[in-house]
């Protein structure tokens, strides 16, 4: 059993795996989650990586790591061959999340992604009162060299879900420091500042389910 | 006039041979009635013999992988630069093997060694031998040593098939495969280069059906032709206009066909020099060997179906210049692991040379190679 603390945004996306399961963990970064995982839930899987320190960090770790570009595509990787494909503050670094998010559940029985929420009271202020693009503790960058090309909101990804019919599981917002709260949880548009999604196609099985059942 | 020799080389190193007298049954249905099997070791093996690493060398390629044979020696082994103390494959903690294939002419039994039974030179009577017959051979060379289990194989291009088939045949013994700027089998375009190649030796008139060196010539053109062609295959177009543009040796046009461009002139040294020191008949059989290499030939073509039974752990690299095997060859390798649910890390790294980048001391190169068998020697009880 490892005796290292893990991020709480990790930690709330390990709950929802369930033990033994296969991942593919899409910009796995230094490998923590894949290693708490397997650590601590017998999972196995890979990441996939393209930042060679990263891939440094995760063959230390131990972790499986392929180094990938997602924006390549993962053609390579048969359908329903993973229980869970996790994407963890990517989504709006990549050329085209709506094709990434398809694939995702065309590999995975569930899908579990994160993102920086655009809707938050911060970004709406600067916007909307000061006229610039928002740069937050959350999202630092300025506008011309930021690698989110792709920010949206938490009631944009839920229309997006809803036009591909995926079925959202579970939903949590948290704050830069990943805590959560009740009004965060009641206006999560408003005061979330990062969101996680638990997702599978709807009327598929869940992961570790029968198809039959 | 002997120089000191770098501190982190291995240093003076001697090869070794063996002898086995027990026949060894080849994938042609022919047999090698007893054969000898040169290599060379660098490290301790450690008292659990835990910590031991098999290099398969490739085409060109022999035993002498890495150290000096002598102190006047110009250059030392061909993969001196990743082998050595302190280096990625570490022989502080490692104890490095590297045979010569069987089928080679560096000492170990191949075409120009004499046929016990004739007395003759093996020549063109040598059996094509496979990348699974040199595996067979090696696993008794293990035997010989006492190594029941690899802490890794390793090998790069031809090298890399050897270590793939190794993880197939005898898993058991292979904890770790390193499978280096390889290809799950060769292309049409790989074959016909080898193609190529075959003919420039066979269509020389000094090739005398391959019995050359008992009329005491050598298809030396030719071999210097297959040479010249391999090495356009080692490098990436970027490298060598980066080396050789389109200089001039002489500065300036000379409307005939000797030498002029600069490229032709270090390609026909390539060639050249390759025929003093490599046997036409072995290179004939390591292009055969490359193009027969197909593990997934038992599988109906179903490379995952091969590597499923396996229990090694895998770590795959390419080299983004590598046209020969190009990084795409390598991700098959690495798509069918994953179908199979093997353990398998994969790295693209960024190059400019071409194939023969996995010779080179790349900074993510080697850092991932030594980070990865920093774990393996934690694993296996390999100490400083």
């Amino acid at each position: 059993m490892t005796e290292y603390a893990l991020r709480p945004d990790l930690a709330m996306i390990a709950r929802w795996i369930r033990p033994g399961s296969r991942v593919l963990d899409l910009g796995c970064g230094d490998g923590t989650l894949l290693r708490h995982l397997r650590d601590t839930r017998e999972v196995t899987g890979y990441g996939l990586e393209i930042d060679a320190d990263n891939i440094v960090r995760c063959i230390e770790s131990d972790v499986n790591v392929i180094r990938m570009d997602l924006d390549r595509g993962l053609d390579a990787f048969a359908t329903d061959s993973f229980d869970y494909v996790v994407l963890t503050q990517a989504l709006q670094v990549v050329q085209r999340p709506d094709f990434l998010l398809e694939e995702m559940l065309r590999i995975g029985r569930e899908s579990i992604v994160t993102f920086p929420n655009f809707g938050h009271w911060q970004c709406r202020l600067q916007l909307g009162l000061r006229g610039h693009m928002p740069v937050t503790p959350s999202l630092p960058d300025e506008w011309y060299d930021t690698p989110n090309i792709h920010l949206c909101t938490v009631r944009d990804f839920e229309r997006l879900c809803a036009q591909k019919n995926l079925h959202i599981l579970a939903r949590n917002v948290v704050d830069r420091h990943h805590r959560s709260n009740f009004w965060m949880r009641s206006m999560p548009n408003l005061l979330g500042q990062v969101a996680l999604y638990s997702l599978k196609r709807n009327g598929a099985p869940r992961a570790g389910e029968n198809a039959a059942t | 006039m002997a120089r000191s020799l770098p501190t982190d080389s291995v240093g003076i190193v001697t090869p070794e041979k063996l002898h086995f007298d027990q026949p060894l049954a080849l994938d042609c249905g022919r047999s090698l009635p007893a054969h000898d099997l040169v290599y060379e070791t660098y490290g301790t093996l450690n008292a659990s013999r835990s910590n031991a690493i098999l290099i398969c060398h490739a085409l060109s390629g022999d035993h002498h992988a890495a150290g000096y044979h002598s102190a006047e020696d110009r250059k030392p082994g061909w993969w001196d630069k990743c082998i050595g103390p302190g280096k990625a494959i570490d022989t502080n903690r490692f104890f490095v093997v590297c045979p010569n294939n069987i089928g080679g002419c560096k000492g170990s039994t191949g075409p120009a060694s004499i046929n016990p039974e004739t007395g003759r030179y093996y020549g063109p009577d040598f059996p094509v031998v496979t990348v699974r017959d040199w595996v067979r051979s090696q696993a008794r060379l293990a035997d010989a040593l006492g190594i029941e289990q690899w802490a890794a194989v390793a090998g790069g291009s031809l090298g890399g098939m050897q270590v793939m088939q190794w993880a197939i045949d005898y898993s058991e013994r292979v904890r770790h495969a390193l499978v280096i700027a390889a290809a799950p089998r060769l292309s049409a375009q790989n074959i016909a280069f080898n193609e190529i190649a075959r003919q420039a030796i066979m269509s020389d008139p000094d090739f005398r059906d391959g019995y050359y060196l008992e009329h005491n010539v050598s298809p030396r053109r030719g071999l210097a032709l297959a040479r010249m062609l391999g090495h356009v295959t080692y490098l990436s177009e970027a490298s060598m206009r980066a080396k050789f543009g389109r200089d001039l040796r002489e500065g300036k046009l000379s409307f005939g066909y000797d030498v002029e461009f600069e490229v032709e002139s270090y390609l026909r040294y390539q060639g050249h020099s390759f025929v003093d020191r490599f046997d036409a008949n072995t290179y004939l059989l390591m292009t055969k060997a490359l193009d027969y290499f197909d593990p997934a030939q038992d599988t109906n073509g179903d490379l995952a179906a091969a590597f499923r039974d396996s229990h090694s752990r895998f770590l795959v690299l390419s080299f983004s210049s590598d046209w020969r095997f190009a990084p795409a060859r390598s991700r098959e390798i690495v798509k069918a692991l994953m179908d199979a649910d093997r353990r398998v890390t994969y790295a693209e790294i960024s190059s400019s040379l071409g194939h023969d980048d996995f010779l080179m001391p790349i900074p993510d190169y080697v850092r991932i190679l030594g980070t990865y068998l920093d774990r393996v020697a934690r694993e296996v009880g390999a100490h400083d």
